[in-house]
């Protein structure tokens, strides 16, 4: 059976040469963790099942660099690469897979032309089109108050899910729900669902939000935000039914490195690559 | 010399980088002369079944002769898609029709794309298959190929329904996955590639 994929994410900072990896929490207490094309190299050995590269700056003028990083890292790294930040134009798409990586991720470009999905579909295929969503949470009392949203019952309470853009600096009002739905008509081939309540906070995935989604339609999932241990990896699986599982720092500061996460997660049942 | 056809799919970067990791040096190229020259070839796929077609249209005759001539052919994901009669996904667009057969949308019921890590079950000595059987192969598609004739069938692999993985006919062979994507076990379908006797 298809097994269950384990992501290491790259934040990407492109302002330097050759590009570094850093991590913080929503973008404060920013720590280094090396060299882009060698974390890859060194996770691709370590048999992770896939690598997203992000570029947390976002800005056009990187693409120069982003497109160098990814032929580089491609030349030791025979697993498929997803590039995210600043795909904009059908043109992106097309530039990345050439430098080497599979698919493109993009959020804010999709939520201000959904049919960017579409052309970038027709062009590259569904299977490299990928849409970041990032989602948060908006509690509500009772339903009435939002009628148009799909609301949730949770632990703490009931509430819909509100996408944001430009790296969680915006939010749109734009229920997750139906906007993961609306990029599957439109030709996304998965989504990269990102917990804004939880990124950073090593808590665990938000498994409501990965759930919710992941039932509402038929592309796999990769939940992201908030992972702390391996245990959230295996409920991502075991609870949401995830796809996929992206997790950043774990990795980087190797408090569990990929076969030591790939390890308990077959003990616990879960199907892995080993 | 290894010939990589190109006809702007995307990536075709990463399946050179897989024969330069395994010491041998690939060519992508859309020169039709280089193209009849080539000793392996290989036809990658990516986007749609009715796009490739129309995109390989002038290359067509030599992809024909180079099989004919049993010289060794690779073709990948959608470049193993074309190899059949027809496709779900183009519907009235003839493939190559070298096997038989046509290629349908996976059944529902499951997440599609088929995409991710998967094993590979391999059904019949194939030289290209040596030693990987059992192994994971990355696979992203959404359509699969249903050959009329099972025994060019090389290799399956099961998701909840089982799914052709790989197909070979004489020097003619073809895999759903993409070796150049499946670390190790990938590199090492590529080498076995390479040392095939003509």
């Amino acid at each position: 059976m298809l097994t269950k994929r384990i992501i290491p994410c790259l934040d990407c900072d492109l302002q330097v040469p050759e590009g570094r990896v850093v991590k913080g929490v929503e973008f404060k207490q920013i720590r280094y963790a090396g060299n882009p094309v060698e974390l890859a190299t060194r996770y691709y050995e370590d048999g992770a099942d896939e690598i997203v590269i992000l570029d947390i700056t976002a800005s056009h003028e990187r693409r120069g660099t982003m497109k160098e990083v990814i032929e580089r890292l491609t030349e030791n790294v025979f697993i498929p690469i997803c590039v995210g930040g600043g795909i904009r134009k059908v043109e992106d798409y097309v530039n990345m897979l050439k430098a080497g990586a599979d698919k493109c991720s993009t959020n804010t470009a999709a939520i201000h032309n959904p049919n960017l999905l579409t052309e970038a579909a027709e062009v590259v295929g569904s299977q490299a089109v990928v849409i970041g969503i990032d989602a948060k949470r908006r509690y509500i009392d009772d339903e009435t108050q939002a009628l148009d949203k799909n609301v949730i019952e949770t632990d703490k309470g009931l509430c819909w899910f509100d996408c944001s853009i430009y790296g969680g600096r915006e939010f749109t009002g734009i229920d997750a729900i139906s906007w993961a739905q609306t990029c599957q008509e439109k030709g996304a081939g998965e989504i990269l669902l990102t917990s804004m309540d939880g990124d950073g906070t090593k808590d665990g995935y938000d498994l409501d939000l990965t759930k919710a989604i992941n039932d509402s339609v038929d592309i796999p999932v990769i939940a992201s935000g908030g992972v702390g241990t391996p245990e959230h990896i295996k409920e991502a699986f075991t609870i949401a039914n995830a796809s996929a599982a992206l997790a950043a720092s774990i990795f980087h500061f190797n408090e569990y490195p990929v076969p030591v996460v790939k390890k308990y997660l077959k003990e616990h049942g879960v199907n892995v690559r080993m | 010399m290894i010939t990589i056809i190109n006809y702007n799919s995307g990536n075709l970067r990463s399946i050179h980088n897989g024969f330069t990791k395994i010491g041998y040096n690939a060519e992508i190229t859309s020169n039709p002369e280089k193209i009849a020259d080539s000793e392996f070839l290989v036809l990658p796929g990516v986007g749609a079944f009715g796009s490739v077609m129309k995109n390989i249209e002038p290359f067509k005759d030599l992809i024909y002769e180079h099989i004919n001539d049993d010289k060794p052919f690779l073709g990948i994901c959608l470049g193993l898609q074309v190899l059949l009669s027809s496709s779900e996904e183009a519907v009235g667009i003839k493939g190559l029709n070298i096997f038989k057969g046509s290629v349908n949308k996976i059944p529902y019921g499951r997440k599609i794309p088929h995409m991710g890590w998967n094993k590979l079950n391999v059904l019949k000595n194939c030289p290209i298959l040596e030693g990987v059987d059992g192994k994971y192969f990355y696979f992203v598609h959404s359509y699969h190929a249903n050959p009329e004739d099972e025994e060019i069938v090389s290799g399956i692999t099961d998701y909840g329904v089982n799914l052709v993985a790989s197909l070979s006919n004489n020097n003619c062979f073809a895999t759903q996955f993409h070796p150049e994507k499946s670390g190790v076990a990938g590199l090492k379908i590529l080498k076995n590639f390479v040392n095939l006797k003509k």
